[in-house]
């Protein structure tokens, strides 16, 4: 077993494959179906917060923030101005759409009472009777699935009010965006879940403080919940013990790209990427070049960087991100000033405009690349490049501009030869290259 | 004008979900753009008018998200991702294949009305790539031949007056 990990076993994926494995009635009859939630909900709030915390269980959604953490942070009785209590709501982020990333969409699709259960437990944990599930726009069919899971839930008394006849009333609503990638950001996705354009609120004041509506509220990804049962049914010990110091449990990691067997695996966090690789089939149609290790806005590592391990603080040191587990494989037959490009043009068009670092910055940025691409570009183009990055990391709203600077700044410094050589050589056609169709600018690109 | 009965029921039914009236202007912008294919200003209006919300609001918001489409659009919302793993796994010949097929360039829709080629964004079908959809509908690890066959199959189908690509819609549920 190329895990080496004796204490792994699989958290939310045991199942996945098997037929009928979206239904309440498999979810019960042949996993632990809401015995958590039984369990839960005869604990106080503030043990099962406990229990995620001792858990080690980190945010899945791309920050890797503690999440027992983030749930104590909600207040315990928040009153208005007048001194009436304030709702508290719970929202679950399923806005994904990370270039690389496509857990979320299986557990939806696959095993949507698991992460049903966490937000009801979740729900108890932080005192909220309503959560909300912002679902992505293109997701037509998984809302709809994701429907049918909630009305199973509330027609077997798991949803609804008395829950269990604990006296715990918890309603769940979805809500659909409509196409913005910034909308998973979580103050973006709090606006749009408002009805307003998705963009970026200044913090302070944190969603714990001004969330949803003007609510306290507490914003967490899929998988994040889809944890939760497990941790409560067989205790945070065993949960913690299968990841690493900081961070415990296991990790779906999809894996896409040049690789020759895609998809996702539920993993623990210490195989190194050349493991993953190779549990994956290895690379498809040449030699390794390049690896995204967390979603597109991950810095690339080279092929000689792969040994590292993929846990958060690992990939953080090697100066890269865990992010929300996509990773994608590059062969040596791409170019990787075309490839940087393609993610640069999807940033361009994604930027929500509020700061114009991050609006100006994408857009220059892309455009460049697309010089270069062109035969137009100089070496005083690659050294700006750094410059503009500079301006843009940490200088805005939100994570957005940060995140754009991943792959822009990580292709330059760490494959400056083929930017150099592009340069000299007049091109992608100096190069005997053809440039993509999908890379010709012009007509509305979505 | 005003919204649609169909739609004023839809937004009522799921008015008590939500804590303002501007939450649900997400719900009406997707039921009009579903009902007609875009979102026109005089649409705006309506749903302004219906929600309390002055049009400048509702603007605001139609113009923010992609899925909201300001000009009328072909029948077929043909949507290619080109993002970094279907680029990687062959979007780019998609692209061109569907060029060719049906003579319009990225953006565009075909002479008849049937199809508006789009290049989009990362759909989270990346270990299936290349993805694409066909109004509501995923299809994934897609060739040419298989591009060529929905696109063929889309032209019969609405040929004899059917929808296409909403099959999994459900009456009365704007989700």
């Amino acid at each position: 077993m190329m895990y080496n990990n004796e204490h792994f076993e699989p958290v939310i994926t045991p199942n996945v494959n098997k037929p009928g494995c979206e239904t309440i009635d498999f979810y019960m009859q042949n996993e632990e179906g809401y015995k958590a939630l039984e369990k839960a909900l005869k604990m106080k709030p503030a043990e099962v917060v406990d229990e995620v915390k001792k858990s080690n269980l980190r945010g899945r959604g791309g920050a890797g923030f503690p999440t027992g953490m983030k749930w104590s942070f909600m207040p315990p009785n928040p009153v208005d101005a007048h001194g009436n209590p304030k709702p508290k709501y719970l929202v679950c982020n399923a806005d994904e759409g990370e270039p690389g990333t496509f857990k979320d969409r299986l557990i939806f699709t696959k095993t949507p009472h698991r992460m049903i259960e966490g937000m009801i437990i979740a729900g108890h944990a932080i005192g909220s009777n309503k959560g909300f599930i912002y679902v992505r726009g293109e997701w037509h069919k998984e809302c709809r699935l994701m429907q049918k899971a909630l009305d199973d839930a509330y027609a077997k008394g798991f949803l609804g009010k008395n829950i269990l006849g604990s006296g715990f009333n918890y309603d769940l609503v979805i809500y659909k965006g409509a196409g913005a990638y910034i909308c998973g950001e979580e103050t973006a996705l709090l606006n749009s879940l408002e009805g307003k354009r998705g963009e970026p609120r200044l913090k302070p004041p944190f969603p714990a403080q001004v969330g949803a509506y003007g609510m306290p509220s507490c914003v967490n990804n899929v998988e994040t919940f889809a944890a939760v049962p497990y941790i409560l049914y067989k205790g945070w010990e065993k949960y913690a013990k299968m990841g690493t110091e900081r961070s415990g449990g296991t990790r779906l990691i999809g894996v896409s790209g040049h690789i020759n067997k895609p998809g996702v695996y539920e993993l623990p966090m210490n195989l190194s990427i050349h493991d993953i690789i190779e549990l994956a089939g290895g690379v498809k149609g040449g030699k390794l070049k390049a690896v995204i290790p967390g979603g597109a806005s991950a810095p690339m590592l080279r092929a000689d960087e792969c040994s590292v391990l993929t846990d958060y603080d690992s990939l953080a040191k090697a100066g890269t991100m865990a992010g929300s587990g996509g990773l994608i494989v590059i062969n040596d037959t791409v170019s990787i000033p075309e490839a940087t490009y393609t993610l640069l043009k999807f940033y361009e068009h994604e930027s929500c405009g509020q700061c114009s670092q991050c609006r100006e910055g994408s857009h220059w940025l892309a455009r460049m690349f697309k010089r270069i691409l062109d035969g137009g570009g100089t070496q005083d183009d690659l050294d700006y490049i750094a410059k503009i990055c500079g301006n843009m990391a940490g200088q805005t709203i939100c994570a957005f501009a940060d995140a754009v600077t991943g792959p822009a700044l990580s292709s330059v410094r760490k494959f400056r030869s083929e930017f150099d050589e592009m340069v000299m050589k007049g091109g992608l056609h100096g190069l005997g290259r053809v440039e993509s169709v999908s890379h010709e600018m012009g007509g509305a690109h979505v | 004008m005003a919204l649609s009965e169909k739609i004023q029921k839809t937004i009522e039914g799921i008015r008590h979900q939500f804590p303002t009236e501007q939450a649900l202007l997400i719900p009406a912008l997707h039921e009009v753009q579903n009902d007609y294919g875009w979102v026109s200003i005089e649409h705006m209006k309506d749903i302004g008018e219906f929600l309390h919300l002055p049009l400048s609001k509702v603007r605001e918001v139609a113009s923010f998200y992609t899925m909201f489409k300001l000009s009328p659009q072909g029948k077929v919302d043909l949507q290619i991702c080109t993002n970094i793993s279907c680029w990687l796994n062959g979007a780019d010949k998609l692209v061109a294949c569907a060029k060719k097929k049906l003579h319009v360039a990225n953006g565009e829709t075909t002479a008849d009305g049937n199809f508006t080629l789009t290049q989009v964004e990362c759909l989270a079908a990346c270990g299936t790539a290349p993805a694409i959809m066909l109004n509501e509908d995923y299809y994934e690890n897609v060739d040419e031949a298989q591009l060529l066959n929905l696109i063929a199959q889309a032209q019969n189908d609405l040929a004899a007056g059917k929808v296409v690509g909403k099959e999994t819609r459900i009456e009365g549920l704007w989700l």
